[in-house]
């Protein structure tokens, strides 16, 4: 419990540092006066704009003004769309989400047997080919993959489509694209490419991992009592290899919304990373502070999360350290 | 007892096919993407020597080829090869170029955290934690794309490539430190550091000259998967329009700028430059991963 | 059910490698009947645990039985499918390892692993195994086993952790039982309750039991018939008694022989000064100091230590290594400090030549005086040279990366003791002194054995002409043939070049061959400190009384001494 109040504070402190350099951002590159007004107003008009923002007030004041509004999913107008940021955010997250989840979903079921699998049998010639085929998904670029799925699966062969998001379908009261088979058929790609990345890195860790762990002393007293190969494995190496990879896939998972902006850009994915890439070239200096801080959030719960789960699996931890 | 010979290398190494032929892969590459002026068959940023007349070419053993272009050309005739050369060569200097100062910052961290431990350690680190909690591509995204909307665009274009490997050597810094400020806790606590001390060695000279040299293993095996990594980000930065300009693109911008025409079947200009591109990654990786097993044997 | 329980003949077992097939083990006969306590005793290398894995069915890869059978009541193992020998693991045979701080899985609680082993051996229901569980814990001695079944690894100490550990092994009721070094990494005090344990449920159970020991006085103690190993092959073997009273083989006489004793201080260690040649002249350049009396000096001492994982904010927990009341070693005299594992004896040693800080106190050296007042750098530098330090693990006490003439130059240079073309001379000359060829400087250290190695690190201390020597365990992770071979170095040295030692040290036998006075520590104290033939015949407390109780004794065997011949050095 304590550690995981220390994990808390200091997940906090994270925030504010993100905040920190979202606010420096905000506050430094680009001018908001001259990215609101236009060319013919006068001195006098953008100073009386300016003390209006609260521009002329202490750094502090406005970096706490800035965390306050932040705080209450305030921060700002976008000035390329002249809309409100969070609004903006709160349209393009669920479907970023739905990229994540479904690929992040795929890649664990599909990382953790076969990482197992290629840890015990390491000679295998099964395992030989998936460790060949790991090294390719971890080595290519996605939107090198996206564009080469494109042009087999939409350009050569027209199955799939190339771009966008498809239909979207309401279940159990959440709206989401992958409950239409529109929907679905625009997702297959992109998924598949966000997923194949990560596939690669989490089951190359396992398999690692697994390594490790199958040389330990407990393990070889393991097979020394007696214990059948499925329960040595399963039980015993699995959960011990467990505990790093869990703070791995934490990582993974910050990593995955950093990918989606590629994949997103590849195949027009109207998601949060089409939305940062806009406002880089655009200058949008609110959305682009903004995204950084909601990206910072993502990451700092999915740690904190991590950590909980660590608490989980690991006595030496709940004992308050070793 | 884990006597290593120099023999034992290259037994090591030659019974690897695999790795024999990615480390053949990648000399050539090097070579001919340094020596790309000399190799190239054609000069293909020079508007003096391209002929819009030559776009469009499929490769040479295609039917309506011209045999001057091997493996044809883009929409604005220039020569794919050519321009693939030219563009490995910024891919590898981005890729080397930010790896080398991931290593430089990452060592010097670790070096001082691991062996002074204190205040020191608990801020550095405590950077790096943070820093780590971001992905590297995204941080490197961020700060590229950050520089775009402030610098004036000729600016930006003129030094893209020192940006780039700015942004990718700050975005990879702290793998290095971690995996080197581990090291030398661990050789910190050897005895070896404590007889040096016991000689009164200064701390530079038990750094430098004890430590250093016992923690460069691992630093190796990372900086060589780092390189995969950064090359891969390079191309990535780039084809999102955050890299290297179109005057003189890199293999990510090669792939960014063909990957527009691909509807209209013209598929060489992305097939050659993403073939390139990927056979480079793969290499670096699997000579990484045989680095990595030959130093560490009981993976095997 | 007539014949021996286990029998193995002619075994052969083979390390397949591209430079050829290395044998570990080769001809190698022995029996082991129920109820009875096989030892399997032999230096480093000299393939004991191998024979136990092999038994197992665990060789480690990709070593093979080449030869020989491993019968079981007569069933061949070695012939065994790999799924037939698996059934007999656990069920017929149990294995325990040397280390029980990593022979149990951290993630599962003790209670969960042996009613798993229970489970599963005896093919009980889950509620059944648990109840048996308790009984088991109970059985080995662990006191409310109730409790401990819900308890984790780590909160076990080492002890307790081994007693578990037997638990497990014994959980399918095997009908032998191998221990490979099951006390090596215990403290004297916990090994002797662990040997008697194995004994109970050997006699108990009528077990047969292998034990796989390097150590001379844990056989004499727990062993009813012996087997010597050398490069694997079997050098002598007979009833435990007979073996180490009346040895045969020359090599299993040269191994009793080493042992230090402990019931007398023995002459072979103090031979008188070998000679002064022209690199001990070099050696005892600059002590011309008559002077007597103490050496150093130190007020009260602490040391803290804040527990790493006590969090960013947290209060921190404290944790005292180090509570002495003050100490003093006269110039010229060897003090001994002994003390079970984490008692505090190494700190204390860092600290008293100035690697380490005591958090209060200070250490006062006759010709240096305070050593926290020592701060330029020419004072440093002359106090650094006179006060040099050997410690327990030659592996890692010399630079891999290094040549070890660079490893001994750097000292040298670095201290202007030496230029030029002179000093390869006195790298040359200082490692014959230490009983190396002068040319060993030309090698790396991975290319020396461990007793050779710990001749290099005392060549570098010497390197420095130093007064005063710091011995960290100097032996402890030497051959017991290497272990002899050292203290006789180390005390010729002490005596041709007039040095002043504190000599750190576990083991008490080692403790009473080399000291003059002996302090005993524990949990950070020092307990007792007197003359070291006191401290061995008149001990003051209760505490040096069990550690000399409890310590393993070979001294039965030593009713031979005058029959022991010379030893030739190993």
């Amino acid at each position: 419990m304590y550690f995981l109040v220390t994990r808390l504070v200091q997940a906090s402190i994270v925030m504010l540092g993100v905040a920190l350099v979202g606010f420096l951002v905000f506050q430094f590159i680009g001018d908001p006066v001259l990215a609101l007004v236009g060319q013919e107003t006068t001195i006098e008009d953008r100073e009386a704009l300016r003390e209006r923002l609260g521009l002329n007030d202490p750094l502090l004041v406005q970096y706490a003004r800035f965390v306050g509004n932040a705080l209450q999913g305030d921060f700002g107008i976008s000035y390329s769309f002249n809309r409100d940021v969070s609004e903006m955010i709160a349209e393009r997250l669920p479907a970023t989400i739905e990229l994540v989840l479904l690929s992040g979903v795929l890649a664990l079921a599909l990382a953790i047997p076969a990482g197992i699998y290629t840890g015990i049998r390491r000679k295998g010639g099964l395992a030989q080919t998936i460790m060949a085929l790991s090294v390719i998904g971890v080595s290519i670029p996605s939107f090198l993959l996206g564009i080469l799925l494109i042009l087999v699966f939409s350009v050569w062969l027209n199955w799939l489509p190339s771009f966008g998001r498809g239909d979207v379908g309401t279940f159990l009261g959440i709206r989401s694209s992958l409950f239409t088979l529109d929907g679905l058929s625009h997702a297959l790609m992109p998924a598949a490419v966000l997923c194949l990345f990560q596939l690669g890195v989490i089951l190359r860790l396992i398999r690692a991992e697994m390594l490790e762990v199958l040389r330990t002393d407990y393990i070889r007293f393991a097979w020394a009592r007696g214990l059948p190969g499925r329960r040595v494995y399963m039980h015993h190496a699995l959960k011990n290899t467990l505990v790093p990879v869990v703070t791995a896939i934490g990582l993974q998972l910050s990593s995955l919304f950093a990918f989606s902006i590629i994949t997103e850009k590849v195949f027009q994915w109207p998601g949060m990373g089409s939305l940062l890439l806009h406002a880089i070239g655009q200058s949008d200096i609110p959305l682009l502070a903004a995204y950084l801080i909601f990206v910072g959030l993502v990451f700092t719960l999915s740690n904190l999360v991590v950590d909980a789960i660590y608490v989980a699996i690991d006595p030496r931890i709940r004992h308050g350290g070793r | 007892m884990l006597a290593k010979i120099r023999s034992d290398f290259w037994f090591e190494f030659l019974s690897s096919p695999v790795t024999v032929v990615s480390a053949a892969i990648i000399v050539v590459l090097v070579l001919a993407c340094t020596f790309a002026p000399l190799v190239a068959p054609h000069t293909p940023f020079d508007p003096a020597t391209i002929s819009i007349l030559d776009n469009n070419m499929p490769p040479a053993w295609v039917s309506g080829a011209d045999g001057r272009f091997l493996l044809g050309t883009d929409m604005q005739g220039r020569d794919v090869l050519s321009a693939m050369l030219y563009g490995g060569r910024i891919s590898l200097m981005v890729g080397l170029g930010a790896v080398a100062l991931s290593t430089l910052i990452g060592m010097a961290v670790g070096l001082a955290t691991g062996y002074f431990g204190g205040v020191t350690d608990a801020v550095l680190m405590r950077i790096a934690e943070i820093q780590f909690a971001f992905p590297p591509i995204l941080i490197a995204l961020l700060f590229n794309g950050v520089l775009k909307t402030t610098l004036p665009a000729d600016l930006f274009a003129r030094a893209a490539v020192p940006i780039m490997i700015l942004a990718i050597g700050l975005a990879g810094w702290v793998q290095f430190a971690r995996i080197v400020r581990a090291s030398v806790l661990v050789q910190r606590s050897q005895d070896y550091v404590a007889a040096c001390q016991a000689i009164g060695l200064p701390t530079i000279i038990i750094i430098l000259r004890h430590i250093t040299p016992n923690v460069l293993g691992p630093v190796l095996v990372l900086a060589m998967l780092q390189i995969a990594v950064a090359i891969v980000t390079e191309a990535t930065l780039s084809f999102l329009g955050l890299g290297t300009p179109l005057t003189a693109p890199s293999l990510g911008a090669l792939i960014q700028a063909g990957s527009q025409f691909l509807f209209s079947g013209i598929w060489w200009v992305v097939i050659f430059p993403g073939a390139m591109l990927l056979i480079m990654v793969v290499a670096f990786n699997l000579v990484a991963d045989w680095v990595r097993d030959y130093l560490n044997p009981r993976l095997r | 059910m007539t014949g021996p329980l286990l029998e193995i003949e002619g075994l052969r077992i083979t390390f397949p490698h591209r430079f050829g097939d290395f044998t570990a083990v080769q001809d190698f006969d022995m029996r082991v009947e129920r109820g009875e306590i096989v030892g399997l005793i032999g230096e480093s290398g000299a393939g004991k645990s191998t024979i136990g894995n092999a038994v197992m069915g665990l060789l480690a890869q990709p070593g093979r039985v080449s030869e020989g059978r491993i019968a079981l009541d007569g069933q061949d193992l070695t012939r065994l499918a790999p799924g037939a020998l698996a059934r007999l693991r656990g069920r017929r045979i149990g294995m325990i390892f040397q280390d029980p701080m990593t022979s149990l899985n951290p993630l599962l609680t003790i209670g969960d692993q042996l009613s798993e082993s229970i489970a599963v051996l005896q093919a009980v229901p889950a509620t059944q195994a648990r109840r048996m569980a308790v009984e088991r814990l109970a059985g080995v001695g662990i006191p409310e086993p109730e409790m401990r079944m819900r308890q984790y690894p780590h909160e076990f100490s080492g002890g307790m952790r081994q007693r578990v550990v037997i638990a497990l092994a014994l959980a399918g009721d095997p009908d032998l039982l191998i221990a490979d070094e099951p006390t090596t990494a215990l403290d004297v005090s916990v090994q002797k309750q662990v040997l008697d344990l194995i004994r109970a449920i050997c006699v108990d159970r009528s077990l047969g039991v292998i034990l796989v020991t390097h150590d001379m006085g844990v056989i004499a103690e727990t062993a009813d018939r012996v087997y010597v190993l050398r490069h694997g092959k079997r050098v002598e073997t007979g009833p435990t008694p007979a073996v180490l009273g009346r040895p045969k083989a020359d090599y299993t006489r040269q191994l009793i022989g080493a042992i230090p004793r402990m019931d007398k201080r023995e002459t072979r260690f103090s031979d008188p000064v070998r000679r002064v040649g022209e690199i001990d002249r070099w050696l005892l350049q600059g002590q011309s100091s008559e002077a007597t009396g103490d050496y150093l000096s130190t007020t009260p001492l602490t040391m803290d230590f804040a527990n790493p994982r006590s969090g960013f904010w947290g209060r921190r927990s404290v944790f005292r290594a180090v509570d002495v009341s003050g100490l003093s070693i006269r110039r010229g005299e060897v003090l001994g400090l002994v003390g079970e594992s984490g008692s505090g004896k190494s700190t204390l040693g860092r600290i008293l030549i100035g690697l380490q800080k005591p958090s209060t106190g200070s250490i006062t050296y006759a010709d240096h005086g305070a050593l926290a007042a020592i701060r330029s750098a020419p004072a440093r530098k002359a106090f650094r040279r006179d006060v040099q330090v050997v410690f327990q693990d030659p592996y890692s006490a010399l630079n891999g990366r290094m040549r070890v003439d660079r490893i001994l130059a750097e000292p040298i240079r670095y201290h202007g003791l030496a230029s030029g073309k002179e000093v390869g001379r006195l790298i040359g000359a200082l490692l014959e002194r230490v009983g190396l060829p002068p040319e060993s400087g030309r090698k790396y250290p991975h290319q020396f054995s461990g007793g050779q190695r710990q001749r290099i690190c005392i060549a570098r201390a010497l390197s420095l002409r130093p007064r005063f020597l710091l011995c960290d365990e100097p032996t402890s992770a030497l051959d017991v043939s290497i272990q002899a071979d050292m203290l006789a170095l180390l005390m010729e040295l002490k005596r041709s070049l007039g040095l002043t030692m504190l000599f750190v040290s576990h083991d008490l036998a080692v403790v009473r061959q080399v000291s003059d006075r002996v302090a005993v520590m524990r949990q950070g104290r020092i307990v007792e400190s007197q003359a070291a033939e006191m401290v061995f015949e008149a001990p003051q407390t209760d505490y040096t009384r069990m550690l000399l109780e409890t310590a393993p004794r070979v001294e039965g065997l030593h009713a031979l001494e005058g029959t022991l011949t010379e030893r030739t050095p190993v």
